[in-house]
């Protein structure tokens, strides 16, 4: 008897991780992936920061080349978006008409950009960047720019202002709150990073709240804030979250909040249905709450809890959580989730450029977060995973080998 | 056709030899990366789950013995992501998105592993 097989609603790095691990696995029913962009699934993280620098092409961003579904036997659905999930009769419909029956459905649908909310924002030269052609667009106006306007201090508009700084653009960022980053990493590290950007020639402005963005002709020239003060800019660069993908489960009478809602195994409540990635907000053991992580490791380890439990080995999802940036020459590496800490050690010198921070919450090490120092990210990753006892002045030792630590 | 970014004109042939034997020999442009030579050439064998941040430890090869003085230096992060390798790490052991393909390694051997998760 053949099954319905496996239907994937989203391309991305969760989607396409999905479908490789369940040929990996050995599955041998039909697999369908379904994209709503034209390219073939790609990676995202480099077009923000290696491939806005310059020392990445775009093709090198795809994630296997097309002869890998071919001879995975992957169906690959590019440029089609899902319309709606007819969940009693276990179908998937397509905007063409095409109407894709499943066993089991996996939405990978991920998250769109947040628009900025004021007059302006439709100028030729406001800028968001989420896909590749969006990058390659960026990347031709970044050349022909002069003064290039970032507006949100998080990661992307961070790794933006980083690439445009290295190819010699004026570059200034604007972040409504007192300090960088200031949802993900604490104030030492906000201030480490304005201290290298500004190091580096750019311009970072914080506390401070847009009015309009103003044009010339259907084209951005400045930006205006609140308190009247204008910055010139004939490109802006707009880095301000994003929103998850929740209409396509929600039309289908799944529940939904900050995310499509899962439980540990990452089921919604449809038990033929799953959903993965960005979009998916799940209890996470780490966080110790329903979170929605927004990562390049995320992704990929739901995707292969998920491709575990339709070979009938389901398993809670509970992977370290972790993630990088790449700013400069300076890579910040997290591992565990640092919201909500307790107490903060440090480990190394800020000063030197190489240290991490240790986060300790009711006595447990919850989070590490570590600038050019590789080892102590790996440690931590190990460490948060296992559960193993570390204390505070254990991470505060230097000489302390933490991988030693049982 | 490249927008951006390295030219690829010139090409330096690497080898790679799965753990079960199966050979494959490609052509990879000068200044792809071991791992991309894989990848684009859809050799199994080589996962790369990070796409090449010397963040997880599934693109580990073997390099063959011969051209082991022709490679550039392993730098700390590289170093450190070899002692999480899924595989037996031995002193030929590098990860493939840190070896840029240069000329000189023109004819580069490389076995994968067992395994790289």
């Amino acid at each position: 008897m053949t099954s319905d097989g496996v239907v994937i609603v989203g391309a991305g790095q969760a989607g396409f991780q999905v479908a490789a691990s369940l040929r990996m696995e050995g599955y041998a029913e039909l697999i369908v992936l379904i994209g709503d962009e034209p390219s073939l699934p790609y990676q995202r993280p480099p077009l923000s920061k290696a491939f806005m620098a310059g020392k990445q092409d775009i093709e090198g961003t795809a994630l296997r080349p097309l002869a890998f579904y071919e001879s995975h036997r992957i169906e690959l659905v590019t440029g089609a978006k899902a319309t709606s999930i007819d969940r009693a009769g276990r179908s998937v419909s397509l905007a063409s008409g095409r109407s894709l029956p499943y066993e089991t459905l996996v939405l990978a649908v991920g998250a769109r950009n947040r628009t900025l909310p004021v007059k302006g924002a439709e100028l030729d030269g406001v800028c968001y960047l989420r896909t590749d052609a969006e990058a390659v667009d960026i990347r031709q106006r970044v050349e022909q720019a002069r003064d290039i306007v970032v507006i949100g201090g998080g990661f992307i508009g961070l790794e933006l202002a980083a690439a445009a700084r290295s190819l010699g653009k004026a570059v200034r960022v604007l972040e409504a709150q007192s300090r960088l980053m200031p949802r993900v990493v604490p104030p030492i590290l906000s201030d480490f990073y304005r201290d290298l950007h500004t190091g580096q020639g750019v311009d970072i402005s914080l506390g401070v709240a847009l009015s309009e963005i103003a044009g010339h002709q259907g084209k951005v020239s400045e930006v205006v804030l609140s308190d009247g003060s204008t910055c010139p800019a004939d490109l802006v660069l707009v880095g301000i979250g994003v929103v998850p993908n929740i209409e396509l489960a929600q039309d289908a009478g799944l529940s939904v909040s900050n995310g499509i809602v899962v439980d540990e195994r990452l089921r919604t409540d449809d038990e033929s249905i799953y959903a993965i990635g960005d979009c998916a907000e799940h209890p996470n053991p780490f966080a110790g709450a329903r979170v929605r992580i927004e990562s390049v490791q995320n992704a990929v380890d739901q995707a292969k809890c998920v491709a575990t439990a339709v070979m009938g080995r389901s398993e809670n999802y509970r992977a370290v959580p972790w993630f990088w940036t790449d700013q400069f020459d300076i890579k910040l590496q997290m591992a565990g989730l640092s919201g909500h800490y307790g107490q903060v050690i440090t480990r190394g010198e800020p000063e030197s450029r190489k240290f991490s921070l240790f986060y300790f919450r009711d006595g447990r090490l919850a989070a590490v977060d570590s600038v050019n120092r590789p080892g102590d990210h790996l440690a931590g990753r190990k460490l948060i995973g296992a559960g193993t006892g570390i204390t505070p002045e254990q991470a505060a030792d230097p000489s302390v080998d933490l991988k030693a630590l049982k | 056709m490249s927008l951006f970014g390295k030219k690829q004109t010139d090409t330096a042939s690497v080898t790679y030899i799965s753990f079960a034997g199966d050979t494959h020999q490609v052509a990879v442009p000068i200044g792809d990366s071991v791992m991309e030579g894989a990848i684009k050439n859809g050799i199994d064998g080589i996962v790369a789950e990070c796409g090449g941040a010397c963040q997880c430890a599934t693109c580990h090869v073997y390099v063959d013995e011969a051209f082991l003085g022709r490679l550039n230096p392993i730098q700390e992060d590289e170093d450190e992501m070899l002692n999480t390798t899924a595989s037996e790490r031995k002193p030929n052991s590098r990860l493939g998105c840190q070896i840029p393909v240069t000329k000189e390694l023109d004819g580069l051997i490389v076995r994968t592993p067992k395994t790289q998760q």
